[in-house]
């Protein structure tokens, strides 16, 4: 990382903590609502970046993640709720609004979405893995769509945001102080993987199979791996936005949800570590200031993007740092 | 379940398969020709049923509507190729999706902002709007008969098109060796659009026709280019033949799956949770197709490595 990006990055760092800061000050409860929304969506790029910066993996089903993550979060709570025990046999499970408990459980269902459905679609690569990465993540909202037990297409409420111990999760600015340090760390534990020699193994063989398989590694274990990993932080995020929103839908797992995370990567840039905090805080400005201007916002994010991947790839970070990334 | 509903089906299945391959036809060849994954097929498909409605409720004339969709979708495909998609094609396939990720939000809002959030209707053929009579006293509706023949007669037509003529010759050169036929004088960048173009137009065209029996409205493309995704993955990308064997196992897995699925939990269910676990399994039973056939063959039914 250059001496610029690392200026970016500080800058990005700092500014997604004052603004909040000065907004609770000022009492402006919805732009800390805001900069929580672009914490969470950080997140969810941050994994993405993972897999996709790092590792090469063009994954399109994110959103399956995302999703798994959100209804973790809605559907213990809901149980915890209505104080029906989850499951009573073979023994009993109830329902809880812990935090701590809650993203537990969906760091752990989206590890174990992740590893069934990576290890399925790392058997192929290029557009076969895109199609199918998608595919699996559309089988997840068809299955939340049509299974009625959680409100299908309705989705669920989180009537009472959940709990944190020893803080009010009800206030914004220590809600957003919960998505802020999470942010630091997933930012922390990526940084540290790309540097270990796991890091340096995935990104080797994102630029050269060949070579990575003439020195013993094997690929297929370290995507996985990557795969894994990457599916876990985005999962963690969509327990998160659950609790932001006090809702979770089908739509969470939508292909456009998996699209927009990828929107966020690259509009930041591609593998650069603070890549997805710039490129979401990017894509909610566009979306308060265009969708403000506009109904059909949409059409200017379209332009931006095609403009982007078309004419600026380094993405905003990039323009900014201007130096490469160091390999390719 | 009757043996008559099931034949029902089956033939429903075989629509939803013929439409499915109209749609993975253009995807696989615009894949194999050019090497490029396209996003916004499905936005073709769209754009195909809304000008199929446009022109119907102008003129009223069904014909006109199918002329006016292929004329459209393949305008558009020309349009969209020569714009942006000819920048894509020495990309890698993550710009690839992306900026057709983009294309797909421009396409979408756009057509919200010309036509409106509200489905239209585009209605059959007056002709066509009664059911037949088929033999062993199913009645069927004719247009989704007819929906079915067109399919295969287009199938037919592909199949001649690539087999027999000069064009497609070029088409199955540019699949094996694309710099060759640029070096033998082929003008590839004609060729390049030319099959754009003809994906494009099998997709609008499809779209005008399930546009039809479904409503027409923004995002309808979306869910068909992800079964189109399943089939070529399932076929093998780059074969045609692949993609016609795919579409017809999805769309009778697809169709049968919804009406079987819960017939048989009611087998040994109660008919209510039998119901809401054969409609969650059946919206997965693609995707489980799909798993199958990757963990055996990895390229597919009919593709190489």
């Amino acid at each position: 990382m250059g001496r610029r990006e690392f200026l970016i990055n500080t800058v990005l760092a700092l500014g997604l903590l004052v603004v909040p800061l000065w907004a609770h000050v000022n009492d402006q409860p919805y732009i800390i609502t805001l900069t929580t929304k672009v914490a969470i969506l950080a997140l969810a790029g941050v994994g993405l970046n993972l897999a996709l910066g790092l590792g090469g993996l063009v994954s399109l089903g994110h959103a399956m993640f995302f999703g798994i993550g959100g209804y973790a979060a809605g559907i213990l709570a809901s149980h915890a709720q209505s104080y029906a025990p989850l499951m009573e046999w073979p023994f009993t499970v109830e329902g809880t609004q812990s935090m701590p408990v809650i993203w537990m459980v969906a760091l752990f269902a989206s590890a174990l979405a992740a590893l069934v459905t990576g290890a399925l679609s790392l058997r192929t690569s290029g557009v076969y893995f895109i199609m199918i990465t998608l595919a699996f993540g559309q089988m997840f909202f068809y299955f939340t769509i049509s299974w009625p037990a959680y409100g299908g297409e309705d989705g669920l409420s989180i009537y009472v945001r959940d709990h944190f111990p020893g803080l009010n999760t009800l206030v914004p600015i220590q809600f957003f102080a919960i998505t802020y340090v999470l942010l630091g760390i997933a930012l922390f534990v990526v940084a540290r993987i790309a540097r270990s020699g796991f890091g340096l193994a995935l990104n080797a063989a994102r630029q050269n199979e060949t070579r990575v398989r003439a020195v013993g590694i094997e690929p297929y274990r370290l995507r996985l791996a990557a795969f894994v990993i990457s599916g876990t932080i985005t999962g963690l995020a969509g327990a998160l936005f659950a609790d932001l929103n006090r809702f979770v839908s089908p739509t969470m797992f939508s292909w456009q949800t998996s699209g927009e995370i990828m929107v966020f990567v690259i509009l930041g840039g591609v593998a650069r570590l603070f890549g997805p905090v710039a490129g979401a805080a990017l894509f909610i400005l566009l979306e308060e200031v265009l969708g403000g201007l506009s109904d059909y916002w949409h059409i200017y994010l379209g332009v931006l993007l095609l403009v982007v991947v078309l004419f600026a790839r380094g993405g905003l970070i990039g323009l900014l740092a201007g130096e490469g990334k160091g390999d390719d | 379940m009757s043996f008559l509903l099931l034949i029902e089906q089956i033939l429903n299945g075989l629509q939803s398969g013929v439409m499915l391959f109209l749609m993975s036809a253009g995807l696989t060849l615009i894949f194999g020709v050019m090497g490029l994954i396209n996003l916004a097929h499905g936005s073709l498909y769209m754009v195909g049923a809304f000008a199929a409605a446009a022109v119907a409720a102008a003129t009223g004339s069904f014909t006109l509507a199918l002329i006016a969709a292929l004329a459209a979708a393949a305008l558009a495909g020309v349009l969209v190729e020569i714009v942006v998609i000819r920048r894509l094609y020495a990309r890698d396939h993550l710009d690839q999706v992306l900026a057709t990720f983009a294309l797909i939000l421009i396409f979408s809002e756009g057509t919200r902002w010309l036509f409106g959030s509200f489905p239209l209707y585009l209605d059959v053929p007056r002709a066509l709007s009664g059911p037949v009579h088929l033999p062993g006293g199913i009645a069927y509706p004719a247009y989704r008969l007819a929906i079915i023949g067109i399919g295969f007669a287009v199938a037919a037509a592909l199949f001649l098109l690539i087999a027999k003529t000069r064009v497609g010759m070029r088409i199955r050169a540019g699949e094996s060796d694309r710099e060759m036929i640029g070096a033998l004088g082929v003008n590839i960048s004609v060729l390049y659009t030319a099959v754009f173009a003809l994906g494009a137009g099998l997709a609008g065209f499809a779209g005008a026709l399930v546009g039809a029996i479904q409503s027409v409205q923004v995002g309808m493309g979306e869910p068909v280019l992800i079964l189109a995704f399943v089939t070529i993955v399932i076929g093998g990308i780059g074969s045609i033949r692949g993609a016609f064997v795919g579409a017809l196992l999805v769309g009778l897995t697809d169709t049968l799956g919804r009406v079987l699925l819960p017939v048989a939990f009611g087998t040994f269910m109660d008919p209510s949770a039998a119901t809401s676990i054969g409609a969650a399994l059946s919206s997965m039973s693609i995707y489980i197709l799909m798993a199958g056939v990757l963990l055996f063959k990895p390229t597919g039914l009919y593709g190489s490595a």
